[in-house]
């Protein structure tokens, strides 16, 4: 019975691998030809996976019914809230794909399924509550992304951004194996209830504190917060955009959940040994993301560096170690996801009339005058990232400061926000070449119905009209957080 | 109460407007927004009919909890009546100045305008502290775009500045409201107002707002983004700027620092004043010396918003009164010495005032509105500029003689400066053959000139009619400030009357 309601629990895992499987084959037959079924039928899976975590976020799911696999697995409200985000993600990411691959002739079945695998990896991160099944998680996530950030095999710009991604991550992966068998020596457990319950009886010995800051610097890596940012740029930059869009979006995601469910709830017990390095990589990471992004020309690199920028904040909301805090972060990470959304389907819209992506930011000059509704929604993109009312990116610098408030950090806050200024000059950069410079009249190409769909979609949320969902949202965060913080 | 929610409708009138505009040619984007503003302007002067003076403090109130952690709460005191009023006024005659100057990308353009008038319609109504914040920051999006875009040669500078300076103002004070609501446990401004915060935080409370507000007002020394973003933003930008969003920064002192943080007021009120000395000795030296006629007439807004600051750390009624008038005031004036400007900057495309002279000549009827707003400025019994100056000044001296006399020095430059711009311009020969070419005004000018002198003469020589709907909330927030006004320097001591006989003498003795 227990393995039936295993089964039960882990029902989206199980059905995106074997749909995973079923789809290879149809790659392995129908070849290429097969690449845009393949994807419809791969965002179709998606969305069912996505309606099955629902359930458990709606209403709140935690405690031990949520347990898997003699506690290796944890299907509660909080790896829902996370799995939306991911599967989300993903879905965008296969939609804006085909268009973009079939100016390069390079849209291959591979692809969607590399897409599903790695859904399935970060699955399998957000719902680990054992140090094993966090590993496997990961790894079956960064092997298929390796492969994505490299996928325009005869593009040298893709190549290097997929080695670069490998060898670096391979070695962050190292370091965090590292930390795990600290962990695990010190600890004697592998499960995060045991780790608490070891952490939690005295003072911490040296070894289990190496442990959390290497578990830490590996996962720091991933979810790219300096000082271990600095694939970002390169990665971002060099994968193909519909990637570049993934990176940002899913796996930002699945690494930040992760990083907040080891920290909560296996490192839980001992919050002082790790919030100080939470807050140092926070604030290290607004201020890098902040000045790095000044002088990038390329908007891939500029929103790259914004994404270091907005890790730092979003780790102002773990540095709280609160329930308060956590569901300020799960907020960010939300409203983050759809900027991110909207800011590269605005940058894949980005083509001249022979359909090559255009990237450089001097090119986008009097972008207001030639194409009002995209230099619109990029604005808004950019006001949002920057946190600026009325738009809905500023909700999210909100909860979290108002959480660090809250948590009595009143000068991370008010250090992290006053950076957050510089942040707002390279984002105004941007508004200023479309609005104010010359018309350049780079961008000519038509856009793809699905990207505009996807575009309006991701801007009206981002819009001031996102207010209307702010009680939503912050229902289903708070009950994501108070699973994580349901301490069995 | 009627039970139409006239601020909802009000915020809702020009936001219509501006969705309306993006998409609309010039010329129906211009009827729109004059359409929009006008519409405004009715629904505001109905406001003031039907506002209750020495009614209820807080009126037409709504609250809708459509939010999470804030609230959609709004509702107006006399003090905020006011300033909406003051608001809606001023916007159709800021589309009329666009009228035939925007020739670019009109749309957009009155579009930015009327986003910027529901924001401001929404800073003065604003019920939440956070529905506040959202609604004083979001005004800098559409200023920074009408700089930048259509803005003069050094727009984009101008237009940055802008931008990070008052940022980097307000994110502090973001930071000191959610540790004021923590605090409190409420995000309702008249509970806040009534609060009493432990001393010691007000005084790190104070100056995260004041760096806000400061900014916004602008005080010396962060007042340099002001002079740049008035030259280089068009005409009905700088009537806006100077007629409402420099408004801000005085509403945020009177509804936020002085009732909430009486204490910490009184220990700051010195650097306040210190400040404002020097704001209004520097800034009306720097106004003599300019050769552009915005940025002189920029520097004197400084000046005059310094006036408005010592008068509200005056801690009286006096004082706290006079700001108001002077912030009323200023809004009329300064707009219509920018839109004067705008009237001969249409015809000759220079602010140089060298390259006018004699205007007196060719284009009397200008040259007599020009100067009517002139005397207003400096502050000519009979126009509005006199009864803001004079309270605040005999406010500011109960409470400091001395600052009370540097500061009367600003009268006697400003003086100086503006009849010394208006010889240059309007008297003298008439040495530039294109100037004593322009024609006098036309009827659209004349439509612009004539409400606003005669709103400022009306302020001038009754201003009960201003100072009734607000003498009940000033004397609401004196009370408040009385726990910790600082004590004057002129501690006037009643004598023991002498006794004499005639009562003619009893009178005279008590005047003394």
């Amino acid at each position: 019975m227990e393995l039936v309601r295993s089964l039960h629990l882990v029902a989206a895992e199980e059905l995106l691998s074997v749909a995973g499987l079923i789809l290879l084959l149809v790659a392995a037959w129908g070849g290429d030809k097969a690449a845009r079924a393949i994807s419809i039928a791969s965002v179709g899976v998606l969305t069912v996976c996505a309606l099955l975590a629902a359930p458990a976020l709606c209403s709140g799911a935690t405690g031990p019914d949520t347990l898997a696999f003699g506690g290796q697995y944890k299907a509660d409200a909080f790896s829902a809230f996370a799995k939306l985000l991911i599967y989300a993600g993903a879905a965008v990411t296969l939609i804006v794909a085909p268009a973009f691959f079939d100016r390069f002739k390079a849209m291959r079945a591979e692809f969607p399924l590399l897409v599903l695998f790695a859904s399935l990896g970060m699955g399998m991160m957000v719902s680990a509550s054992d140090l094993l099944t966090l590993y496997l998680g990961l790894e079956l996530n960064s092997l298929a992304s390796y492969v994505l950030a490299a996928f325009l095999r005869s593009d040298d710009r893709s190549a290097e951004s997929g080695l670069k991604y490998f060898v670096l991550g391979s070695l962050a992966s190292g370091i965090l194996l590292y930390g795990v068998s600290l962990t695990y020596g010190f600890t004697g457990h592998t499960s995060f209830a045991g780790i608490r319950a070891a952490l939690g009886a005295g003072p911490m010995s040296v070894g289990a504190t190496f442990g959390v800051v290497f578990i830490l610097a590996g996962l720091a890596f991933k979810i790219s917060a300096a000082p271990f940012h600095m694939w970002t740029p390169d990665v971002y930059e060099g994968a193909p955009t519909p990637v570049t869009t993934f990176f940002a979006t899913a796996p930002k995601a699945a690494a930040l959940a992760l990083l907040m469910r080891i920290s909560l709830e296996a490192f839980g017990a001992q919050p002082q040994a790790w919030q100080q390095i939470v807050i140092f990589a926070s604030l290290l990471s607004i201020v890098i993301g902040a000045l790095g992004a000044i002088g990038q020309d390329n908007i891939k690199r500029l929103m790259a560096y914004s994404s270091i920028n907005n890790v730092g904040f979003m780790l102002i909301g773990l540095a709280c170690a609160t329930q308060n805090g956590a569901a300020a972060m799960l907020i960010y990470l939300a409203i983050y996801v759809a900027m991110s959304v909207a800011g590269f389907v605005a940058i894949l819209m980005l083509r001249d009339e022979n359909g090559d992506p255009v990237e450089s930011i001097a090119d986008l000059g009097g972008l207001s005058k030639t194409r009002p509704g995209l230099a619109a929604a990029l604005a808004a993109v950019m006001f949002s990232l920057a946190g600026i009312p009325p738009l809905f990116g500023f909700w999210g610098k909100f909860v979290v400061f108002q959480a660090a408030v809250q948590a009595n950090l009143v000068a991370l806050a008010a250090i992290g926000i006053a950076a957050s200024v510089i942040g707002a000059f390279y984002y105004l950069k941007v508004v200023k070449v479309m609005y104010f410079d010359e018309a350049v009249d780079k961008v000519r190409g038509k856009s793809d119905a699905a990207h505009v769909v996807l575009l309006a979609v991701a801007s009206l949320f981002i819009s001031p009209l996102g207010y209307l969902l702010t009680n939503w949202l912050h229902a289903l965060a708070g009950n994501a957080a108070a699973a994580l913080f349901h301490v069995a | 109460m009627t039970g139409l929610p006239i601020l909802s409708l009000m915020m809702l009138a020009p936001l219509l407007g501006a969705v309306a505009c993006l998409k609309a040619g010039r010329e129906q984007a211009r009827t729109i927004a004059l359409a929009a503003t006008l519409v405004d302007f009715v629904l505001g002067l109905m406001l003031w009919a039907n506002f209750d003076v020495g009614g209820a403090q807080w009126q037409f109130t709504e609250r809708y909890a459509v939010f999470s952690g804030f609230s959609w709460a709004l509702g107006i005191d006399g003090i905020a009546l006011l300033l909406i009023v003051l608001t809606v006024f001023l916007m159709p005659i800021c589309i009329g100045a666009s009228w035939n100057a925007i020739e670019k990308r009109a749309g957009e353009y009155y579009a930015a305008f009327l986003v910027m008038e529901t924001l401001m319609i929404g800073v003065f109504t604003a019920q939440d502290l956070f529905l506040f914040y959202i609604m004083f920051e979001a005004g800098l999006i559409p200023m920074y775009l009408i700089i930048g875009i259509w803005g003069g040669a050094d727009r984009i500078y101008a237009s940055y500045k802008f931008f990070l300076y008052t940022l980097l103002g307000s994110v502090l004070m973001l930071i000191a409201m959610f540790w004021m609501v923590n605090q409190a446990g409420t995000t309702d401004i008249p509970t806040l107002m009534a609060y009493n915060f432990p001393v010691k935080a007000q005084t790190w409370l104070f100056l995260a707002f004041f760096a806000s507000f400061a900014v916004k007002m602008p005080m010396w020394p962060v007042h340099t983004w002001l002079p740049d973003a008035h030259v280089q933003a068009p005409t009905a930008g700088s009537v806006i700027l100077a007629g409402v969003l420099l408004k801000m920064g005085g509403y945020g002192f009177i509804r936020f620092s002085l009732p909430m943080f009486p204490e910490a007021s009184a220990q700051f009120a010195p650097l306040v004043w210190g400040l404002s000395m020097a704001a209004v000795v520097i800034t009306s030296l720097i106004a003599l010396v300019q050769h552009d006629i915005k940025k002189l007439i920029a520097y004197s807004s400084v000046a005059h918003m310094a006036i408005v600051t010592i008068g509200l750390f005056a801690f009286n009624q006096q004082g706290l009164e006079g700001s108001m008038i002077v912030m009323l005031s200023h809004g009329l004036v300064a707009g219509a010495l920018f839109l004067a400007v705008g009237v001969i900057y249409d015809r000759l495309h220079t602010r140089e005032i060298d390259r006018y002279g004699g205007l007196a000549i060719n284009m009397p009827y200008f040259a007599l509105f020009f100067l009517l707003f002139t005397m207003a400025s400096i502050g000519l019994p009979g126009t509005s500029g006199f009864v803001g100056e004079f309270l605040s000044l005999l406010g500011v001296y109960k409470a400091s003689s001395w600052v009370a006399l540097v500061c009367t020095t600003g009268i006697i430059l400003g003086a100086a400066y503006m009849l010394y711009l208006y010889r240059r311009v309007v008297f003298g020969v008439q040495k530039n053959a294109d100037a004593a070419a322009m024609p006098d005004l036309d009827k659209r000018e004349w439509a612009m000139m004539v409400p606003l002198a005669a709103v400022v003469l009306w302020m001038g020589v009754y201003p009960e009619s201003f100072l009734a709907p607000m003498r009940k909330d000033i004397a609401a927030l004196d009370a408040r400030l009385a726990q910790a006004a600082p004590k004057g320097d002129a501690q006037l001591k009643v004598g023991a009357a002498k006794p004499v006989s005639a009562e003619h003498d009893a009178a005279h003795g008590e005047a003394h």
